[in-house]
């Protein structure tokens, strides 16, 4: 225990603060404030495996790591779609992973959001469509926004994410939910 | 061990590792598969070929493992009976591989299981992907599986996926439990098939380690490698010894990522967040320096044909040195604090228990396989260069439960810290890429020892720089049945801290 606790204390909190510029604070700031009328206090994300060759989900699990504060955005992964705002969908959709695909999509409440992740969620990658892979995410389910990379990294993956509060559909969702219209 | 009472006459074949071919009718097929096991040996992989262009049949290769490495046995099958003896009785993790030929070929075994094991009903029963005639337009049909019922008081069943509540592959698992404890286990996969041996075929042969690296992204270097070797050997050349060497720094780089952060999952499966964030916090500084020294966090593409794509000049091989003791240290002090908590030991020691015997039986294999005293490793056994020149030394234990694969991995990952040292410390000079001449051979064969085990792909060149067959083969075929065993009369929810503990691929064995 004493060794436990020693070990917490000599390594402190190790989260990097982001070094940001004045406008870069502003438009963190706006983000965050997105994210609390959109969704009330967080923004919680269901991952889906569709087919992937798992490298992707190596780099999911790198963003839940110290260094990356993810919780601190207001963040966090949830383990069931009906917990979910945002699906992120990583691999070529595998025609096996279809329906399943299909149906976790739609027990995620209204509004919800996907974000297709990876060279393969984005455009079916090295796979691409054959007699057992159906492609691009896209071609299942609608998708708001695509994270490029082989794996993309933990970074790219924020930044992804964040760039979806900044979408036309973000927009009128947050203006809905300005007039207490929010469809819930 | 000695065939001569089979007269087969294997031809060696060109490469890295020692393979011995033979071509077998079914009944020397059978006998040897039996020898094989009763002299200690084991099954590696099972998979078939369309070869009606060519020899008007098609063909059943079974790779086993002797003493004296592969033996690759290959049974021609008549094009109008489609069937195989079956060698499940005799190694039951041929099973699923036997099931997976009737899906991607219409071959079958004369007895065994019929059920599918790839095939769902995105193509029908009758249309077989990996022919070479097969235009693969047909609607995908609903179909129910089979699953194996059990009954009596009390039992009932609990279904779980093929989406799982955390960041995990798709797959099924259907538990009969009666109360808290399992009484039986049955997997299902396939979920992950996206048709990797057909797309194969459309990759240029100098392009398709590409591929290999993603047919389980977590093990991108062993099987980039294996394909690299397999072309290697086919052309009949060997990468330049500095390329060999900076491979296996790539591979044991890559042992450690992985093992670094099965064992934080470890500690959180079993309660002991700390684990999970210290742990992870050490594979991210690994990651960072694998992209300061390779230019990626993850090496998919740092393997080419002929050699690597990336070398190391003196600035990065001091960072990539300077990095080692202080990861060394932190392993000692979190293994003190793994060893010494009481509650964590608890979960861990006797969970999903896989005995010698039963490990044998069934044919574990890589690491999950030396935590349950089976002691193979590629880089031990048939050492291949770089692994000629570096001893290294075979982790193992002999309970088989969940504490020692936890021990395999804190022991194999400074044992690659190790073998990392002696590699940057004597990394030899010269070019990091040969030439590659075109293929002369009909078939080659790479094997390499990854983190989860070893790892092999069979490589056929077709006209014009063209693959004609490649089969990747991952341990996790041979492991996966192995869990339904080791969860027998465990709690249902240690289920998620055993399954971790073999950390097996789905994609692999999808395929």
């Amino acid at each position: 225990m004493l060794r436990t606790l020693k070990q917490i204390a000599r390594i402190g909190i190790i989260s990097e603060p982001v070094s940001l510029t004045a406008a870069e604070r502003g438009e963190r700031d706006a983000l965050q404030e997105k994210i609390r009328r959109i969704y009330g206090r967080a923004l919680c994300i269901r991952h889906v495996d569709a087919g992937s060759c798992n490298g992707c989900e190596l780099e999911i699990h790198a963003l839940n790591n110290p260094y990356y504060n993810l919780e601190g955005y207001g963040i966090k992964f949830v383990a069931s779609p009906r917990h979910a705002d945002l699906l992120l969908v990583t691999g070529p959709v595998s025609r096996h992973m279809q329906d399943a695909l299909r149906r976790t999509y739609e027990a995620v409440p209204e509004p919800k959001w996907v974000v297709a992740l990876g060279d393969c969620g984005c455009n079916g990658g090295l796979f691409g469509c054959g007699y057992a892979s159906a492609g691009a995410v896209s071609d299942v389910i609608p998708v708001d926004v695509t994270v490029p990379g082989c794996p993309p990294s933990p970074g790219a993956i924020l930044s992804g994410i964040l760039t979806l509060l900044n979408t036309p559909r973000a927009a009128s969702v947050q203006e809905s939910a300005n007039q207490g219209q929010q469809p819930h | 061990m000695d065939y001569t009472r089979f007269a087969l006459n294997p031809e060696t074949l060109p490469g890295a590792v020692p393979v011995r071919r033979a071509t077998v009718n079914g009944e020397t097929l059978r006998g040897i598969c039996t020898a094989v096991h009763e002299s200690g040996g084991l099954l590696h992989a099972l998979w078939g070929c369309d070869e009606r262009d060519r020899e008007g049949g098609y063909l059943l290769r079974v790779a086993l493992q002797d003493d004296a490495g592969l033996l690759l046995l290959e049974l021609p099958v008549d094009a109008a009976q489609l069937c195989f003896p079956n060698v499940a009785d005799t190694f039951p993790a041929a099973d699923r591989m036997q099931r997976a030929v009737h899906d991607l070929l219409g071959l079958r075994p004369q007895e065994g299981d019929t059920r599918p094991w790839l095939r769902h009903g995105s193509w029908p029963a009758d249309c077989f992907p990996l022919r070479r005639d097969y235009a693969g337009s047909e609607p995908p049909t609903a179909e129910d599986y089979p699953f194996v019922r059990v009954t009596g008081n009390g039992v009932h069943e609990i279904a779980v996926g093929p989406v799982h509540a955390g960041t995990i592959e798709p797959g099924h698992f259907c538990f009969s439990v009666v109360g808290e404890k399992v009484l039986r286990l049955e997997e299902r996969f396939g979920y992950a098939h996206k048709g990797i041996e057909k797309r194969f075929e459309t990759l240029p042969l100098m392009d398709g380690q590409r591929l290999a690296a993603r047919v389980s992204g977590d093990s991108a270097v062993a099987f980039s490698w294996a394909y690299c070797m397999a072309l290697e050997g086919l052309c009949g050349v060997t990468p330049p010894l500095r390329a060999l060497w900076l491979r296996a720094l790539c591979l044991e780089r890559e042992r450690i990522a992985n093992h670094l952060g099965d064992l934080g999952a470890l500690g959180n499966d079993a309660g002991f967040a700390v684990g999970l964030a210290q742990f992870s916090r050490l594979k991210e500084d690994w990651l960072r320096t694998n992209q300061r020294a390779f230019g990626a966090r993850y090496l998919m593409d740092a393997l080419v044909p002929g050699g690597t794509r990336c070398d190391l000049d003196a600035a990065q091989r001091r960072d990539l040195l300077d990095a080692l003791p202080p990861l060394t240290a932190e392993l000692g002090v979190l293994r003190d604090i793994y060893d010494d908590h009481t509650g964590l030991q608890d979960r861990f020691t006797g969970a999903g228990c896989v005995p010698p015997a039963l490990a044998r039986r069934l044919g574990l294999i890589g690491l999950s396989g030396r935590a349950s005293g089976q002691s193979w490793d590629l880089r031990c056994d048939h050492a291949h260069a770089p692994y000629d020149a570096l001893a290294v030394h075979m982790a193992g234990r002999l309970q088989g439960d969940v504490a020692a694969r936890v021990a395999v991995r804190f022991e194999e990952t400074l044992e690659s810290l190790r073998l990392c040292q002696v590699l940057l410390e004597n990394l030899p000079g010269g070019d990091v890429r040969g030439s590659m001449p075109p293929p002369a051979g009909r078939l080659g064969i790479g094997w390499i020892e990854g983190w989860r085990g070893p790892v092999l792909v069979a490589l056929e060149p077709g006209a014009d720089g063209s693959i004609r067959r490649c089969h990747p083969h991952d341990p996790s075929w041979q492991n996966w049945p192995v869990i339904e065993h080791a969860v027998i009369g465990n709690i249902v929810a240690d289920f998620p801290l055993i399954n971790k503990s073999f950390n097996l691929s789905y994609s692999g064995q999808d395929l």
